[in-house]
């Protein structure tokens, strides 16, 4: 090719072009913030333990899930509102009643909120709380078996995502209603349009035995149909209270997304729950009555049983002046979070341009001052924005929704548009940092980020959206969070992990306040199940009409009785089976061919019943799941199906053991 | 009897009386599914610790399941080691060192015989095995050691003294230089 003399022109006119560009260029990306030595602050060696527990809520998977951080390695899926076939929860005959509601069984939820219990406004490690969304439940899981001991539905409400948040020593637990609606005793059959005038929001108060962990729904405050987003309990000074977002005060009841968008400002609303207290003490509340479910799982029969209660006890907040106070919060909050010193409030307005921090100190000033801005439904009073304002958070991001602390004066938030978690000082609500999340933060979750004493170090980003971050596995994507070390002035990134379901919050307590507690098994002289088989001579099998209880053991490596005849079809036969193994880390698992159900997973100590119905005539195997010995594979034994009229006898045997005699 | 001789016969007395407090022997068995250990302590007049998991894996090789009840030795040896005790005692009293003599001999005995016991029983247990037993190693008998450590399949076995045998070890030793040790540098002095 021939040199052209347009070839010099070219290049100065190129270079022009590009100049002018540069200021018209695409903005760079902010990059990946990766800590240098991630990889060595995130290794745990094999052998080693976590330093922290992290409870992560499954989403709409309904359970929770435990992880070990730094490393993020999934220790236990604890299966909370689902059934889960793996180990029988839900399917077995001590477990279903777990699942029982006002609306029947109900085996599946949408799992938002964990909550540890608090002492003095710091995580004991005693027991963990959390919402069922859907149909409006508490649920209630011993931190020493990680299983999950009671469960309270919640009447009146729908939705309960203001829920299982706690008081500073957890004298309660509470639950309120994201979807307003007719109370229960009420007739619901209205135009849905009567919003205003039908609908209502109900404030539940969960009472906690301090000893004991049960629960039981202590009284609701009926408060007006608002959307209740998330609540936070004071400490410290502002002990007695319990601050709750909510948004929609529109009081739209169709196209939220446009109508409950309209004011610049909805509210936090301050409840004295002290007082509510007093005043149902002093017998003030009005009986009436509600369906809910209560059940419990007993420890010692490892049995659930479930109750349908009957009433409740409520509170109309606008008979009871001084009993709630509105703080106006720009515009529909989500998050309300209370410092460490139980000072300041902040709270997430999502679609706020700044984070508005209150200050409890000024907010009972203004109500002693009686500095109001308007009433709601004409008697509860709004304080003035200014006069309860600490200050605002300026130009944190976009969507903040989540705050938590670290105890050394700082405060992280979650921008959800914006994808980052910002941080900034409580003091004078200067911003010190930003780091980018993957993508699009709902919760963040730091060590004992929402109690009295945060223990700091790590912080939890919890994503909605996965995208690109991992291997793809086709439409439906992995889930994830993202560890970020909070030592530094600088927050760096530290680890990406995938979750179950939907890591929609979490919190987090150092690894030796649940050590402690640990239970290794269940002993066995404890254990009061009603079909509990001590030994193996006492194994059984009874018929009481067409009802047959199999009383069976498991011990390494043998299921006792391994052949029983004598079953005939329209049987319904319910193999209760005992492991009799007191050594830790030895369950036993007992399936049947074509069971419609599920397995099970005995723990040793434990009793767990299988109901099976046998469909076909003809010989059935039944045999041990989990890879219990170095004989696992002959844990094995035959039932013998009849045809229905059959004269088949009952007959159970197992050969003799000339080892063991 | 010198005023050190009666000491030493006084405090060996005192630390064999920790036997009734204190586990004497213990064996240990270590394998890879139980990094923590299993363990069975051997008291005076009986047997503690995790029998019921040692049972339990034993009956994959057809060992005989331990039972404390099995064992008369157990009923008889409070009463034998109290009466020898007591020879200790006396013989401080006393101050008779014919007594010392038969306090030391009766210890030697006690030791000689309750070793040779141990070892029958660990040589029965490890030696008669079911023959229905469902794991058959061909040549291999699983009696544990007398003392210290040996291999058993996935297992390491180890027989040691716990702090009650070590006492009483101690004062045995004391009984012995009781017997035996006469100071030199302090005669010495006095001259």
């Amino acid at each position: 090719m021939k040199f052209s003399p347009y070839n010099k022109l070219l290049v100065p006119v190129l270079a022009l072009l590009a100049g002018s560009t540069i200021s018209g260029c695409k903005p760079g990306k902010v990059g990946s913030a990766v800590d240098a030595d991630a990889a060595q602050k995130v290794y745990v060696a094999p052998g080693k333990y976590d330093e922290v527990y992290a409870f992560l809520s499954g989403g709409f998977s309904g359970q929770v899930a435990a992880y070990g951080i730094p490393s993020g390695r999934l220790l236990k899926v604890i299966p909370v509102f689902s059934q889960n076939p793996e180990n029988g929860y839900g399917y077995s005959e001590e477990t279903k009643p777990m699942l029982n509601t006002s609306h029947g069984f109900v085996p599946w939820d949408d799992s938002h909120h964990p909550e540890l219990s608090k002492t003095n406004g710091e995580d004991d490690g005693r027991w963990l709380f959390i919402n069922g969304n859907n149909t409006p439940r508490i649920a209630r899981i011993n931190l020493a078996t990680f299983k999950t001991v009671e469960i309270l539905e919640l009447p009146n409400i729908g939705g309960n995502h203001a829920s299982p948040f706690c008081t500073e020593n957890t004298e309660y637990v509470v639950g309120n209603t994201r979807f307003s609606e007719p109370l229960d005793n009420s007739n619901g059959d209205v135009p849905i349009s009567s919003y205003k005038k039908n609908f209502k929001g109900a404030v539940s108060f969960v009472k906690v035995d301090k000893d004991k962990g049960s629960m039981n729904l202590a009284f609701q405050l009926i408060v007006p149909p608002f959307n209740y987003d998330l609540a936070h309990a004071g400490k410290g000074p502002s002990h007695d209270w319990i601050f709750f977002t909510c948004y929609n005060t529109e009081q739209a009841n169709t196209l939220l997304e446009v109508n409950a968008s309209q004011r610049d400002k909805d509210f936090i609303m301050a409840v004295n729950w002290k007082k509510a207290e007093e005043l149902i003490a002093a017998g003030k509340g009005t009986k009436i009555t509600a369906k809910y479910a209560h059940n419990v799982y007993d420890e010692n029969t490892h049995t659930a049983t479930s109750v349908i209660e009957t009433g409740t006890q409520t509170l109309d907040v606008t008979k009871f002046p001084g009993l709630v106070y509105y703080l106006p919060c720009p515009k529909s909050p989500h998050g309300v979070d209370v410092t460490p010193d139980g000072e300041y409030m902040a709270a997430s307005g999502k679609l706020a341009a700044v984070i508005p921090v209150f200050s409890f100190k000024k907010m009972l000033a203004a109500i002693d001052k009686k500095q109001y801005d308007g009433m709601i439904e004409s008697v509860l009073p709004v304080l003035k924005y200014e006069a309860v304002l600490h200050g605002e958070v300026k130009k944190p991001g976009l969507g903040p929704l989540h705050t938590e602390f670290d105890g050394k004066g700082y405060a992280y938030t979650t921008m959800f548009v914006s994808s980052e978690v910002v941080k900034w000082k409580i003091d004078n609500l200067e911003i010190i940092d930003r780091i980018p999340s993957y993508y699009s933060p709902g919760h963040l979750s730091i060590v004992g980020g929402d109690s009295k004493k945060p223990f700091g170090k790590y912080l939890l980003s919890l994503n909605k959206i996965t995208k690109d971050r991992y291997l793809p596995t086709g439409p439906e994507l992995a889930q994830a969070c993202q560890l970020i070390d909070i030592t530094g002035n600088k927050m760096k990134l530290l680890l990406d992990f995938p979750t179950i379901g939907e890591p929609h919050y979490a919190q987090m307590i150092p690894a030796e306040k649940i050590l402690k507690n640990q239970v290794k098994f269940f002993k066995l002289e404890d254990n009061k199940n009603a079909y509990v088989t001590k030994s193996e001579k006492d194994t059984k099998v009874v018929r009481k009409g067409n009802r047959i209880d199999v009383y069976m053991t498991a011990i390494r490596s043998h299921l006792a009785p391994d052949n029983i005849e004598g079953i005939k079809i329209g049987d319904e036969v319910y193999v209760h089976v005992t492991n009799l193994e007191q050594d830790w880390d030895v369950p036993h698992g007992f399936a049947i061919k074509g069971a419609s159900n599920a397995e099970l997973l005995i723990m040793p100590g434990e009793t767990c019943t299988l109901k099976w119905v046998p469909g076909m005539v003809g010989i059935v195997p039944f045999y041990c799941t989990d890879f219990c010995s170095a004989l696992h594979q002959e844990m094995q034994g035959y039932f013998r199906v009849s045809p229905a009229g059959s004269n088949v006898p009952i007959k159970f045997s197992i050969g003799e053991n000339p080892v063991t005699q | 009897m010198k005023i050190h001789t009666r000491v030493l016969i006084l405090i060996g007395s005192l630390l064999m009386l920790s036997a009734y407090f204190l586990p004497l022997w213990h064996i240990l068995l270590d394998a890879p599914q139980y990094p923590e250990g299993l363990e069975m302590k051997i008291w005076l007049n009986g047997l503690s610790g995790s029998i019921q998991q040692i049972n339990g894996l034993n009956h994959y090789i057809g060992m005989k399941f331990i039972s404390v009840d099995d064992f008369k030795e157990f009923k008889i040896l409070p009463f034998v080691f109290g009466a020898l005790t007591l020879i200790g005692f006396a013989a401080a009293v006393a101050k008779s060192r014919k007594l010392l003599w038969a306090w030391f001999i009766g210890l030697c005995l006690f030791a000689i015989v309750g070793f040779g016991d141990f070892y029958v029983w660990e040589y029965n247990y490890g030696h008669n095995l079911n023959p229905h037993a469902a794991i058959k190693v061909e040549g291999m008998n699983y009696q544990p050691p007398l003392f210290g450590y040996k291999q058993l399949l996935n297992f390491t076995a180890g027989s040691l003294p716990d702090t009650g045998g070590i006492l009483v070890g101690i004062g045995g030793l004391l009984a012995a230089a009781a017997l035996f040790y006469k100071p030199q540098l302090s005669s010495n002095k006095t001259k």
